[in-house]
């Protein structure tokens, strides 16, 4: 029971990494695809941002120990904890995955955006976005270029 | 030492997981792209408060502004430009995804239970590079923000790698359907004529509010949440709340798409150029130690910032600001011209070809 408890985060993110996999998987509507792109990629920020929590840990912006905030915070928290994981009396959840995920996001629509970009020029070109009639399009086209018998 | 009990906090935790799995179920389930389109909106601003409740303001920033604001307006700018609905797909076809989904989750899951515990501040990813950082950032950098100091110093490399990747996004976007004959810029026939009298006296007095947000979000950066990433996305959101109210023709006019390729260009030129200040001046490539001379730093006066102890950190200042200049022209530019590309794509041709 207490594994739940400990893991929920990371079951949470398989549960929405799979969710967007059977969508990449089953779908054939190219836009609903880069839907389920999206969603595979928000569970991996998911995961980062889970592995960065530290208990008791606040956002990494730098506090004076002493100030009223920095006094509040450490008021919660065991002072043995405090010294051993704080940084100067304060303790701080860890901001590199949240450096890796805020660029990772902003870098994820302007990626999305192009992949819907090709779905459009995809159905201008076809006149649809199903993968199968996209199928179906170009087997018609294929068999009109060959020659003759 | 054990970690202090999970606070109220994990329950916020759990229960805001809890819907996100939901809308995810739901946008599994629905067959209409709008429904899907919108639920990821919903889904956007839900993670972020959950991102929240995790210690990331700049992340919550960046998903709200990012994930609620631009991706909806992108794919509904795309489904306008296909279609609404995806086809049904027969049960037979969801058996094999189901499986393979079902067998690599349950792999993960599995591989999962040797990770450390969640909040664990001993775990190997809380406790080397990520802690040095909170350690030496307020020494070798002078900014509070320990994100922004990670992102724009420590890592700037990196950041300047992502800003090439949102310039190479811009050029693909724009070059796929900023150009041609059905890249026309004109408003699709029976466009909102002038009757949305309230709406755009309200459009009017947010524009500038918003890119005034923009701006405080850019320099309150290294304090604070915030930084280019998002400035540049809340500085687009202006524009595009204007071209949404009062047509694109009209905000063309005040942004050129050319002008907006150019500076999408131009951020990673500043971004690029202040790392090689740093190489004339005598330092690495983006070591904004080196970013002014000596005789420039003796003529900044010491309290200017408070701080008259660490003179070195009026490069690491000025360089962070520059860098994020360069990643605010970047980021929002490359927006614009993304919400161009898709909402400047007539429909008329399409439907043109449609009868055809």
């Amino acid at each position: 029971m207490s594994w739940i408890a400990t893991h929920f985060n990371y079951v949470v993110v398989v549960i929405l990494m799979m969710a967007g996999l059977f969508i990449v998987f089953s779908s054939g509507n190219l836009i609903k695809r880069m839907i389920g792109l999206a969603l595979f990629q928000s569970s991996t920020a998911l995961f980062y941002i889970s592995f960065g929590k530290v208990s008791g840990g606040t956002a990494a912006i730098t506090l004076d120990a002493q100030g009223a905030e920095g006094q509040a915070l450490a008021a919660q928290l065991d002072p043995a904890y405090v010294a051993q994981f704080g940084v100067e009396g304060v303790v701080y959840s860890n901001p590199l995955p949240h450096v890796l995920i805020l660029t990772a996001i902003v870098v994820g629509v302007a990626t999305l955006a192009v992949g819907l970009a090709i779905a459009v020029r995809v159905r201008e070109s076809y006149g649809t976005v199903e993968s199968d009639e996209i199928d179906a399009v170009s087997r018609v086209a294929a068999e009109q270029a060959e020659p003759a018998p | 030492m054990t970690a202090p009990v999970l606070e109220a906090s994990f329950a916020l935790n759990v229960a805001l997981l809890l819907m996100l799995v939901v809308l995810a179920a739901a946008v599994v389930w629905t067959r209409s792209l709008l429904a899907a389109i919108l639920l990821m909106s919903v889904y956007s601003l839900v993670s972020a408060t959950w991102l929240m409740v995790m210690d990331a303001p700049d992340v919550a920033f960046t998903e709200a502004v990012v994930g609620a604001g631009i991706s909806t307006i992108v794919a509904l700018g795309a489904i306008l430009l296909t279609r609404g609905e995806a086809v049904r797909v027969s049960w037979k076809r969801q058996v094999v995804p189901g499986l393979l989904a079902g067998l690599v989750g349950g792999l993960l899951i599995y591989a999962m239970s040797g990770l450390p515990d969640f909040g664990d501040p001993a775990s190997p990813a809380n406790s080397h590079v990520g802690r040095a950082y909170l350690e030496t950032a307020k020494r070798d950098i002078g900014a509070p923000n320990v994100v922004t100091a990670v992102l724009g110093s420590y890592r700037g490399f990196d950041t300047l790698g992502e800003t090439v990747v949102i310039l190479a996004a811009c050029i693909g976007v724009a070059l796929m359907l900023g150009f041609g004959p059905r890249a026309t810029l004109a408003p699709p026939a029976g466009a909102p004529g002038d009757h949305h009298v309230v709406l755009r006296v309200t459009a009017k007095m947010l524009v500038p509010l918003i890119i005034l947000f923009a701006l405080y979000v850019q320099f309150h950066g290294d304090l604070g949440a915030g930084g280019g990433f998002q400035a540049g996305v809340i500085a687009a959101v202006a524009i595009i709340l204007h071209a949404l109210v009062f047509g694109l023709r009209e905000t063309t006019a005040a942004i050129p798409p050319q002008a907006a390729r150019a500076v999408a260009a131009l951020g990673v030129v500043v971004y690029a150029g202040v790392g090689i200040v740093c190489i004339v001046n005598g330092g690495g490539f983006l070591d904004y130690d080196h970013l002014l001379t000596p005789q420039i730093e003796a003529m900044i006066p010491a309290g200017l910032l408070g701080d008259p102890d660490k003179p070195h950190h009026w490069g690491q200042y000025f360089g962070i600001l520059a860098i994020e200049l360069g990643v605010l022209m970047t980021v929002s530019a490359t927006m614009i011209t993304i919400f161009y590309g898709f909402a400047g794509r007539t429909i008329d041709a399409i439907a043109a070809e449609l009868r055809r």
